[in-house]
């Protein structure tokens, strides 16, 4: 998981933190008092964060299927930050679980409710190879080239990525981004919302249907792209994730989409970690470059921004700012002033009144965490294919969503020991595979039988 | 089945429990990861547990029917033992936990105490082992069907829901019982919390006898609540002054 601290958007909007795309990151904050679980000593510093750079349509000629997660560190903070004891604490752990509880949960209601998404149409381009086959070998054969093929285009794109980056053509990457965005904000929710007007029998006109879906797709280009409110621009970016991981659903077929998610937790892995991989190469062309790497495809959950304020007076009002209870208790307890200054970003005003006049002040006590999206889509097509395909169990769902988060949180905890980016598929992804053939297999079978003989373990 | 029973069943089952977790777990992010990974050691032990059962059924003859009801006894118990070793597994990570968090913290306490732990461990391994017994259920309820038709007891679904609910409490309890025992080296304690959970599933055989399993399984856990209350601090003045709504300074409160 990579997160970045930037100040500026891209070079040429004169973002601030203002914007809730890119949380510019906070001053370091002193110490949590509650710690992870098996805590460590360590301040998190660096997510990962992986680009999609765009979605892979099965029939959209545009934009091919680009993962590439991006650490980032931002060197600056880091002295600062050796003092602190724990940046990231249970709190992080938290603002990431609701996002990827609340993809996953749309993801498998659609599942289980729209039929559209679990029946076989045909496959992506990406995946020619098919499973129709009558032995089983071949089957496996099969799979395993579609999955070598899918990770090759993957791999691709995040190298074209990373040279585009490197040779500066950001208007390209940029409109790329939104290319993709536009096709997953209108084509596909359109099909989404067709599918389940056709499963529960509602009709509607195409006026109706004109102004909701061209509502949703301006107001979601907006939120993404430019500015909105954080949380309207979260939950745009879960509605992403889980359309993108309903369309993975349903055109992967079913070998090839588990050998896909190990492989391509493999491939996350050796991307983030290795000295020469294309993330990793990625992250550190920003860094030198000291500026953010691509706005729209990260998840934040900034604990600060309200939509960019133009009247400092009503920001004198008092911080407008997400309503975690926890950060109110957190905030009155990190009002350290040795570490307010010596910031890259805004410096923030130690005093511990606050008559906030200016909107800088507001800025996070807390540092948000970033989760790439790329994540996102890959646990909800987790949970979403253990949903679709075990055999009508909801057993095997929960034990995967459980693995899933417990993979979630051991990720944290290693990046508050490690310090540096860490990718945030292979943990998760592990244990959900292993969860998921163990529960459809072994605890199906005894799970069965007890409820059979209404016997309680 | 009709959405009555649905709702019924899903509210009698966990109403409780959601009331425990939303009023005093979900405002904590630590107690929210210590109830989620409870929940992923009870699933850990019950995929062990399904391991050997089902490896011993491969191997067995499936014709066989008291081999098979043996094999069933057997993997019952077995699986409350190692339920009962992972919540002892869960009890030393913890412990380990709490050393972290107190060198992390500020003022040199940890922010959560071990029996918050124990009680939120409880609720953990309470929450998954009932949805595991009961999500299935609730999802046949939403479809078609008559319960029992083919002469087996009508009241399956309640007394289910029934019986999940009373497992969670019981979960909860045994967690605090544990925890403490465990703190304190008081072995006896452990013990009966492993003798308690024995009988409660082994009661379950009586099924569907609802009198020979629920019965029991509610007295019992009225005796765990009582055991786990006394050994949180609390005491019939206690009880006295709360239900009084009384306040006074001194008296410990159960969620110290």
């Amino acid at each position: 998981m990579i997160t970045f601290m930037n100040n500026s958007d891209s070079e040429e909007e004169p973002c601030n933190e203002r914007t809730s795309l890119m949380s510019a990151e906070s001053p370091p904050v002193p110490s949590y008092q509650d710690g992870l679980q098996a805590s460590q000593a360590g301040e998190v510093q660096a997510h990962r964060r992986r680009t999609g750079s765009s979605r892979s349509p099965n029939n959209v000629a545009d934009g091919d299927m680009s993962d590439s997660g991006v650490p980032v560190r931002e060197s600056a903070l880091e002295n600062e930050e050796e003092e602190l004891t724990l940046k990231y604490g249970a709190k992080h752990v938290i603002m990431l679980f609701v996002p990827v509880t609340l993809c996953m949960i749309v993801v498998v209601a659609t599942i289980k409710s729209v039929r559209f998404y679990t029946e076989k149409n045909g496959q992506l381009i990406y995946t020619p190879f098919s499973e129709d086959t009558p032995s089983v070998g071949q089957r496996l054969l099969n799979s395993v080239l579609n999955t070598i093929i899918m990770i090759s285009v993957i791999v691709v794109m995040t190298v074209f990525l990373v040279l585009l980056y490197k040779y500066r053509c950001y208007k390209f990457i940029h409109g790329w981004l939104i290319l993709s965005s536009l096709m997953l904000l209108f084509l596909f929710t359109y099909i989404y919302l067709g599918e389940v007007l056709k499963t529960y029998n509602v009709a509607m006109d195409y006026p109706t249907l004109f102004l909701v879906i061209w509502n949703f797709g301006a107001v979601g280009m907006i939120c993404i792209h430019w500015k909105g409110p954080l949380q309207l621009q979260q939950a745009y970016l879960i509605m992403i994730s889980a359309l993108m991981a309903l369309v993975f659903i349903k055109y992967l077929p079913e070998w090839s989409a588990w050998v896909i998610l190990g492989a391509i937790s493999i491939y996350d892995l050796m991307a983030v970690l290795c000295p020469k991989g294309p993330l990793r190469m990625l992250v550190e062309t920003a860094q030198e470059r000291n500026e953010p790497i691509f706005p729209a495809l990260i998840y934040s959950s900034a604990m600060m921004w309200t939509v960019g304020m133009a009247k400092p007076d009503t920001a004198a009002g008092g911080p407008s700012q997400q309503t975690w209870d926890a950060a109110e208790d957190g905030r009155e307890n990190h009002r350290s002033p040795s570490h307010a200054d010596s910031q890259m970003l805004e410096t923030r005003s130690p005093a511990p009144t606050r008559p906030i006049t200016s909107f800088e002040e507001l800025e996070e006590d807390e540092r948000g965490v970033k989760l790439g999206l790329g994540d996102f889509i890959f646990y909800s097509v987790l949970v979403g294919k253990a949903a679709a395909t075990a055999s009508g169990d909801w057993n095997t769902t929960l034990a995967c969503f459980v693995a899933i988060l417990i993979g979630l949180c051991l990720t944290l905890l290693l990046l508050a020991v490690f310090k540096k980016a860490l990718p945030a598929l292979p943990i998760s992804i592990t244990f959900g595979l292993v969860f998921y053939f163990s529960t459809d297999n072994l605890v199906r079978p005894f799970m069965d039988t007890l409820a059979s003989h209404q016997l309680y373990i | 089945m009709t959405l009555a029973i649905f709702f019924g069943c899903t509210f009698i089952a966990f109403g409780p429990a959601l009331g425990l977790f939303l009023f005093t777990i979900a405002r904590d992010p630590l107690r929210i990861i210590i109830l989620i990974a409870g929940a992923f050691f009870w699933l850990v032990s019950l995929l062990l547990s399904s391991l050997i059962w089902f490896i011993a059924v491969k191997a067995s003859n499936p014709l066989d029917e008291p081999l098979q009801k043996g094999l069933l006894i057997f993997g019952v118990m077995f699986s409350v033992l190692l339920q009962e070793a992972f919540r002892f597994l869960y009890y030393k990570l913890l412990r380990k936990a709490i050393e972290g968090l107190v060198a992390l913290s500020e003022d040199g306490c940890s922010p959560i105490s071990i029996q918050q732990m124990a009680y939120v461990a409880g609720v953990g391994f309470g929450l998954m082992s009932g949805a595991f017994s009961m999500i299935n259920l609730l999802a046949d309820t939403l479809g078609p069907g008559t319960v029992g038709i083919h002469g087996d007891s009508q009241l399956y679904f309640l007394t289910s829901a029934f019986m999940t609910m009373v497992l969670i409490f019981l979960h909860t309890f045994w967690g605090i019982l544990f925890f403490h025992g465990c703190e304190h080296q008081h072995w006896w304690e452990i013990t009966a919390v492993i003798v308690m959970h024995l009988a409660v599933s082994g009661s379950t055989f009586c099924n569907p006898l609802y009198m020979g399993s629920l019965v029991p399984s509610y007295l019992l856990m009225a005796t765990a609540a009582t055991w786990a209350y006394l050994l949180s601090g609390g005491s019939a003045q206690n009880l006295q002054r709360f239900l009084l709504c009384l306040r006074s300074g001194a008296s410990p409160q159960l969620e110290s």
